[in-house]
């Protein structure tokens, strides 16, 4: 593999060889601690500080009864959400990077989230509760993520195409977000800023169930065996398809499981911009590997989501920001970093 | 055959000459009918309302200071018209140049960013400077356009830079800065109130003073756009082309990312960001003209502020008693004829 293909180790289990990056094994392990290790820190921060040894104690069910409801019922949730709605976001865009070959192609910029956005903010027009707003942000993303797949479907989706009616459909459903918008501000404005910001304000239980069980079933489908599948159609369709992988089937089930981690994720946490373009790349760089580095970039993006929302709870003083801003702002510099790099390696 | 190939020449150039006059005259003719449809859509604007107007009470509210419409049409209707007038040519002009700018037929000031960095410069404005007046923030305007068309140029100049890369460049830009504006409205909820729906694109809140504010700004772009007409012509041939031709090739870029920042910044200023209408002018009319600015200018010039209008319209009329803003229209609009575009075979050639 060279340079650029990293360091590869085989492992022999008996007459079956597992091919295996350390680079890309150490780059997962660490942002994993690194996310667990920041999970802690935002658990132990509050109007009840906590030290680390304390929350740790509390969450194998030690401490006192007070300590344990504060960070089990009241801390942990939240925490929750943001590794797993960063993991999700991580992974929908890799898996979405790879297959439209764009290092730009995520969700969040072709219309994936928007439609989420479209869907909730009509139930809060609606004046629906915050379970109907979840199932809404759930429907808009998957009939956006379907209807995309649809216009762009000529003889087969081709990655640009794909890209491009997904910018056509961001457009048109800002539009239809703004106007969604001016209608909620006279019931539940400050509700619908902060959810269209992506925010993990208050996040409880019944949010994190839902969460676990559809990204939990989604990774455990996709993580085995596609990341073989996705290295080989990286080459080409027509070699990939020469190689017998099935192009056009594979291509259609790893963009729906990555619209449903998309919308998923949206679901709890609002559509938090710039994990899933960021993340995946962040993980490529730092893995050196070429492939779509799926689970580094699960790791990345749950480290990423945490260390966002720490910083949107304590950066400010007294004023708690949305996570969506910091993610927001940490995409406007990777942007522009790309922009940068990309046209001086004349790629752009 | 020498003296035969003069009166060849000469035959052809009497056979060219009637028709290139008729030409000039089906432009004359198809301009003429451009500007009546736009004077149409006019009186349309002044017309519709929640008190619907005649042709004959919108006449007299013009002219007649003594008629009971005339303060009808000329606080409300009127600068509504005309603001929608200015942004429609400006915005019209500016996709226009952009495409040829770009070599892009997806080149929308709107999707590519421009309008977007405005409303981020506006909304910075306001936040830390506490600007609230159209003379305090056009300036920020016209700064943000600048800085995001000078990148916009820088990534879609480029040799490589194919349509679906400027688009996305575009669009992720256009995410960032959206974020930066709702960080910025919910860090000041003073400046929410005015901003939330500044940043749809409407024209419901003009008044005679902005419209006179807005006016020099897209003048001054309007005439700088004209001018490049033939410029850009030479700089489609590529660039040796151009030079051999005398043109000076990084002399019209400027120029043209001039006429786009004062013409797409005093438009956002005014009424906010608005997508696509650059967008599908110039391909609505390209196959009329030709892809020879010259002509391609002013039928834009005069076709965007019909459609701007008409969505203005339809926004009022569909949504009664209250209205959609004019940005929400032209979005759902466009939006479909974008991906009409995308889907056909092949993209028209700028």
């Amino acid at each position: 593999m060279g340079k650029a293909g990293g360091a590869m180790s085989v492992v022999w289990l008996g007459a079956r060889a597992v091919v295996f990056r350390p680079r890309a094994l150490v780059v997962g392990l660490g942002s994993a601690l690194v996310a667990l290790a920041l999970t802690v820190v935002a658990i132990g921060g509050g109007e009840f500080p906590m030290t680390p040894s304390q929350v740790v104690t509390a969450l194998l069910g030690g401490g006192t009864p007070a300590e344990r409801f504060i960070v089990v019922e009241l801390r942990l949730p939240r925490a929750i959400c943001a590794l797993v709605v960063g993991a999700a976001l991580a992974l929908a865009g890799a898996l979405f990077q790879t297959l439209v070959r764009n290092p730009l192609g995520s969700p969040d910029l072709l219309g994936i989230t928007q439609g989420a956005t479209v869907g909730a903010l009509a139930v809060v027009v609606a004046g629906g509760g915050t379970a109907a707003l979840s199932a809404g942000a759930l429907a808009g993303g998957l009939l956006t993520g379907a209807a995309i797949y649809l216009l762009a479907w000529k003889r087969g989706v081709h990655g640009f195409r794909l890209v491009l009616i997904g910018i056509g459909a961001t457009a048109i459903l800002t539009g239809v977000n703004g106007y969604l918008f001016t209608r909620a501000e006279l019931m539940e404005a400050a509700r619908a800023l902060l959810w269209i910001t992506g925010s993990l304000d208050g996040r409880g239980w019944e949010h994190v169930l839902p969460l676990l069980a559809g990204v939990g079933v989604l990774v455990a489908l996709v993580l085995p065996g596609s990341g073989r599948a996705l290295r080989v159609t990286e080459m080409g369709d027509d070699l990939a398809s020469g190689l017998g992988v099935r192009v056009e089937r594979l291509r259609m089930l790893l963009l729906g499981a990555a619209v449903l981690l998309t919308s998923f994720a949206a679901a709890a946490a609002g559509p938090v911009n710039f994990v899933a373009l960021t993340a995946p790349q962040l993980a490529r760089r730092l893995t050196r590997s070429p492939g779509p580095n799926l689970l580094a970039s699960m790791c990345v993006g749950a480290a990423m989501l945490v260390a966002a929302d720490l910083v949107a709870q304590r950066a400010f003083g007294e004023r708690q920001l949305p996570v969506g801003v910091i993610t927001g702002v940490i995409g406007g510099g990777y942007l522009v970093w790309l922009l940068i790099t990309e046209r001086r390696a004349g790629r752009l | 055959m020498s003296t035969f190939m003069p009166a060849a020449a000469a035959t052809a150039r009497t056979e060219r000459r009637p028709a290139r006059a008729r030409k000039a005259a089906l432009h004359a003719a198809g301009l003429l009918g451009a500007a009546a449809v736009l004077v149409v859509v006019l009186a349309l604007s002044i017309g519709v309302g929640a008190r619907p107007l005649s042709l004959a009470e919108v006449w007299a509210g013009l002219v007649d200071e003594g008629a009971e419409t005339y303060t009808i049409v000329h606080e409300m209707r009127l600068p509504r018209t005309l603001l929608g007038l200015l942004a429609g040519v400006a915005l019209g002009l500016a996709g226009a140049v952009m495409q040829a700018l770009t070599r892009n037929p997806l080149a929308d000031p709107g999707l590519l960013g421009i309008n977007a960095g405005a409303s981020a410069a506006v909304a910075t404005g306001t936040l830390l400077f506490g600007v609230t007046s159209f003379s305090g923030y056009v300036w920020f305007a016209l700064a943000g356009a600048a800085v995001v068309s000078a990148l916009v140029y820088a990534v879609g100049g480029g040799r490589s830079a194919t349509p679906a890369r400027l688009a996305l460049a575009g669009a992720a830009l256009n995410a960032t800065l959206y974020s930066y504006v709702s960080a910025a409205m919910l860090l000041d909820s003073g400046s929410l109130e005015k901003m939330r729906f500044w940043t749809v694109g409407s024209l419901a809140d003009a008044h005679h003073t902005t419209v006179l504010r807005v006016l020099p700004f897209i003048a001054a772009g309007v005439v700088v756009a004209l001018l490049l007409a033939a410029p850009l012509n030479a700089l489609a041939l590529g660039e040796d082309s151009a030079r051999a031709l005398g043109a000076r090739p990084a002399r019209i870029r400027v120029a043209a990312i001039l006429a786009v920042t004062l013409l797409c910044g005093a438009a956002t200023a005014a009424c906010g960001p608005i997508v696509f209408v650059g967008l599908m002018m110039p391909h609505l009319v390209r196959p009329f003209t030709g892809p020879d600015m010259r002509r391609l200018l002013p039928y834009c010039a005069l076709l965007a502020p019909v459609l701007l209008l008409v969505a203005d319209v339809l926004g009022r009329v569909l949504a009664r008693p209250g209205e959609l803003q004019v940005g929400i229209v032209t979005a759902v609009l466009g939006g479909p004829f974008f991906l009409y575009l995308v889907r056909r075979a092949r993209m028209a050639r700028v």
